[in-house]
């Protein structure tokens, strides 16, 4: 369902990005991967940016991350997607520079604390996209 | 090491400057705003147009999504002023603004062209006022979709610099203890030096109450940390130094230029969000001369947003890392007679958003001491000037012949 959802500016899809914007139809938030170098690749790209070999392999990520930095917009950007809202950057367990721009949802404003802990929902979109959002998530003991 | 390598930029100075009417929603041809701005950096550098024979600017004839952003390119102006080009280039994928003026160096220093015009005109505040502002995305009948590095970004409401930008300052306030009571301070001090400059556009006392009171546009930026669209050009008349001599006033000569970028070219992927590509770019400039951050005696440094200022004081050595709050409260330090005066035009915060040529004109016009009630004291040698923020940035470090 769509309908009640804020407008968005969607991205458009294509067959170097479909396992991110589309992941989430699996409850998954996929990146590419190279198994030589086990490191994610993000933005999407051609060749390892380490070890620069083309095989990267498609592979869910925990979707667990911790809030990196954030701003509460107040400044109306896009006709029909309204402020106030918080846009984030968050960096995924699996590796320190695995980082996206987001929205923190589920949370007030001044809740927000940069290090808490996130994990991915996914708000179902047009065009089969669904967008990787987060909430906060419970505090996961140090091993 | 980058120092055994020829600094090139040597062989180059500044022997023009010119600016048109500077102001906001001024309703002109930003092409007869950026001939304005030519013939006078031609006339002000004794020349007459036959002696041009190269042409940069940035971002060149360009305007998909940002309205008024760019005044003219390079054919326009080829073209209006019928020059005879031996070396042109213009064009957004630069170290920032000042890009097109390293390239112009570099033109000069590899004997493509003597005499380089570089320009840059906006002209945002006629495009984007009177409700012509679209919002974006609302064109191709609400089938807009984004792509290329704006499909990370544009889903998320992260639609302008502003909010991208906010995000590091937020990242710095959190790292370092920074506050608002601090960053405010780069708008205040240019605000000071704009009361004191006849083509400021905001001359009015500014107070850390009127600040801390202002709207937010994306924490932790008020209004106050956001530059003002404005509509101008600049131009600058860049020459060989063995061409410079004796023309109309003393060159300023180029010490060193920054233009490096090390990590990923990005607003969300760089490595340290408590910084900038301007990192790079500072410390190539260092490495390219044997003077110090102490020898400087102005800087000029890119105030698109407040923060940016303050990661370009961090940056070039002025300050240590983390410590450009403290460096800045309270406004001494940046003051017209402090140990480093900032921004002494009043910065875009308060002089207009001239996107970055706004600062290499005034560290000329300090350097020659034309600078008025504004002048800072005791004969400048030194200048710095930066521009761009994010993952754009380059400076340039000037001298007094």
């Amino acid at each position: 369902m769509t309908g009640a959802l804020p407008f968005r500016l969607l991205p458009e899809v294509t067959p170097e990005n479909a396992h991110f914007w589309r992941g989430g139809a699996e409850g998954e938030l996929r990146f590419l991967h190279c198994a030589a170098c086990d490191r994610f690749v993000h933005p999407p790209a051609p060749r390892c940016p380490s070890c620069l070999r083309a095989e990267l392999a498609v592979r869910a990520s925990s979707g667990r991350a911790r809030l990196h930095t954030f701003t509460v917009n107040h400044q109306p950007w896009i006709p029909g997607f309204d402020p106030p809202y918080v846009v984030a950057i968050v960096e995924l367990e699996e590796q320190p520079d695995l980082r996206l721009t987001t929205n923190v949802v589920g949370c007030a404003p001044e809740a927000l604390r940069i290090g808490m802990p996130l994990r991915v929902v996914f708000e179902a979109r047009e065009d089969d996209v669904f967008l990787p959002l987060f909430e906060p998530a419970p505090e996961v003991a140090a091993p | 090491m980058t120092r055994a390598r020829e600094i090139g930029e040597r062989k180059a100075a500044v022997t023009g400057i010119g600016q048109s009417r500077v102001g906001r929603r001024l309703g002109l041809d930003p092409l007869a705003l950026t001939l304005d701005a030519c013939l006078a950096a031609i006339e002000d550098a004794g020349l007459r147009r036959e002696d041009i024979d190269g042409l940069s600017t940035y971002p060149g004839a360009f305007s998909a999504g940002a309205p008024g952003f760019s005044g003219a390119g390079v054919a326009e102006v080829q073209d209006a002023l019928r020059l005879e080009l031996d070396w042109y280039a213009g064009g957004l994928e630069h170290p920032g603004q000042f890009g097109s003026v390293a390239n112009a160096c570099a033109a000069i220093a590899a004997g493509l062209a003597r005499h380089v015009l570089c320009f840059r005109t906006v002209w945002e505040s006629t495009a984007q006022g009177g409700g012509r502002r679209a919002g974006i995305g609302t064109g191709a009948g609400g089938r807009f979709r984004a792509s290329g590095s704006l499909q990370w970004t544009l889903p998320f409401g992260a639609a302008s610099a502003a909010v991208w930008i906010a995000m590091m300052a937020q990242r710095h306030f959190h790292v370092y203890g920074t506050t608002r009571e601090q960053l405010a301070w780069i708008a205040l001090s240019g605000r000071r030096h704009a009361a004191l400059n006849p083509n400021a556009i905001f001359r009015d006392p500014l107070t850390l109450e009127d600040y801390l009171a202002a709207r937010m546009i994306s924490t932790p930026f008020c209004l106050y940390d956001c530059d003002v669209p404005v509509d101008g050009s600049t131009a600058f008349v860049i020459s060989h130094v063995d061409a410079a001599r004796d023309l109309r006033h003393p060159p300023v000569r180029f010490e060193a230029v920054g233009t490096a970028i090390r990590g990923r070219p990005s607003w969300d992927q760089w490595d340290d969000l408590t910084t900038m590509a301007l990192r790079d770019a500072a410390a190539m400039m260092w490495s390219r001369t044997d003077l110090r951050p102490s020898d400087v005696d102005l800087a000029e440094l890119y105030d698109g947003f407040s923060f940016i200022a303050l990661c370009w004081l961090e940056a070039l050595g002025f300050c240590e890392r983390g410590e450009g709050g403290p460096f800045v409260e309270g406004g001494t330090r940046i003051a017209l007679d402090g140990v480093l005066p900032l921004n002494t035009q009043g910065g875009q915060l308060s002089a207009g958003r001239l996107h970055g040529y706004g600062f290499l004109h005034e560290a000329v016009v300090q350097l020659r001491g034309a600078a008025g009630a504004r002048q800072v004291p005791g004969r400048p040698e030194v200048a710095v000037a930066g521009a761009g923020g994010g993952p754009l940035g380059g400076c340039v470090l000037l001298t007094r012949s």
